[in-house]
């Protein structure tokens, strides 16, 4: 699937820069892209490190095993491949509520600490598990209980206003990705045994 | 009332990080004689091999999504779209932001800024927008991350469910939105 959309975006990307006489622009993008996204993961550096830092703390001292058994009704139903106590299921829930809290920053390294906790669960290291595509699409659907500052800043007085959509529109985007994904994992398309399988 | 909710939720969201950064170690330091320090530096050195694992996948992504936008290939979709669209009541302002949305982080704020100066942050059409933006996430990038971060390249159905879920998130924005504020 991704070899396709990504080799897909570029051909029609250079295919519309030639028509619409910015294929200047499209070479452009393509180098500065390449050198923003060492600036993007380089800037993660010192973040990644903090949380990560004070996650191993909270492993440490038993807090994520707390919060995991506390939280296991929901994230059985979600997660069911990823054993009970395993460390992976606090992540995920603490990465949820930074989510939900609106803490983009400490969201992604509690998320990519979830990620390494559910590969160790993972027998084809190459390939996303149904728990990781799950995990995945919960986040780019973004549930979330406070307007991202850009947004307040943007809209002023009126913030207020979309609260109320905001929150009911994600969490139908939310419901949606985890039909999704468990509507798509038992296909045989997306099936994760399929060895050579060039679809994705 | 909502001004209330809402200017209450950021009050508390601002205690929530150094709440975290002191809250934990106490337990830990406190409960469970954790040495803090020495934990928290082994947590640390992580970060620097994670981030610099997700620098490939990254570029792959974000070059391909730079190149998209900057080739004009959306205004030629969104005209092909534009009359569909139309035709179901998604109204055409706000459909290069939902197109946007789960591509770029920085290029949606934009569109969002170009609507809310062209029609005023008291438009529906503005407030459309916002709901658009606040309620997805950049669907390319977070994939790019989440599975760059363990080296997992085959995405099996996550990103049509990605997808889907973003355009179900827009269609819920105008809805919601025409329903209770327009």
């Amino acid at each position: 699937m991704l070899n396709y959309i990504w080799f897909g975006m570029m051909a029609i990307a250079v295919a519309a820069g030639i028509y619409n006489g910015k294929i200047d622009a499209v070479t452009e993008a393509a180098i500065d892209m390449a050198k923003i996204s060492v600036e993007i993961a380089i800037g993660l550096i010192g973040i990644m490190a903090l949380w990560l830092g004070i996650m191993k703390i909270a492993e440490k001292s038993g807090l994520i095993r707390i919060i995991a058994k506390l939280l296991r009704p929901i994230t059985i139903r979600l997660f069911p491949d990823v054993p009970e106590d395993h460390p992976a299921i606090g992540s995920i829930v603490l990465n949820m509520s930074a989510n939900i809290l609106g803490l983009g920053n400490a969201a992604t390294p509690l998320g990519l600490k979830a990620m390494e906790e559910l590969q160790e669960l993972n027998e084809r290291k190459d390939t996303a598990t149904n728990s990781m595509v799950m995990f995945l699409a919960i986040n780019t659907s973004s549930v979330q209980l406070i307007l991202p500052a850009t947004v307040v800043a943007l809209m002023g007085a009126t913030a207020s206003e979309i609260f109320i959509t905001t929150i009911l529109a994600t969490s139908c985007s939310t419901i949606a990705a985890i039909a999704a994904v468990k509507f798509l994992e038992r296909r045989k398309r997306f099936a994760m045994e399929t060895e050579g399988d060039s679809n994705d | 009332m909502i001004e209330v909710v809402v200017g209450g939720l950021s009050e508390v969201a601002k205690y929530i990080i150094p709440t975290l950064l002191v809250g934990i170690p106490f337990y830990a330091l406190a409960f469970h004689k954790v040495p803090v320090y020495e934990v928290f530096v082994e947590g640390a050195k992580d970060g620097f091999t994670i981030a610099v694992r997700i620098i490939p996948y990254l570029v792959a992504i974000l070059v391909a999504v730079g190149m998209f936008r900057a080739s004009g290939a959306l205004d030629l979709l969104l005209g092909a779209l534009a009359p569909v669209l139309d035709f179901v009541g998604f109204p055409p302002e706000n459909l290069p932001l939902a197109l946007m949305r789960p591509l770029s982080g920085s290029g949606s704020l934009g569109l969002l800024t170009d609507l809310v100066n062209e029609h005023g942050a008291d438009s529906l059409t503005a407030k459309i927008g916002a709901t658009m933006y606040g309620s997805s996430e950049t669907t390319f990038y977070v994939l790019a991350v989440y599975f760059g971060s363990v080296g997992v390249v085959r995405s099996r159905h996550a990103v049509p469910a990605g997808l889907f879920a973003d355009a179900v998130g827009a269609i819920a924005a105008v809805f919601f939105c025409k329903l209770l504020i327009g």
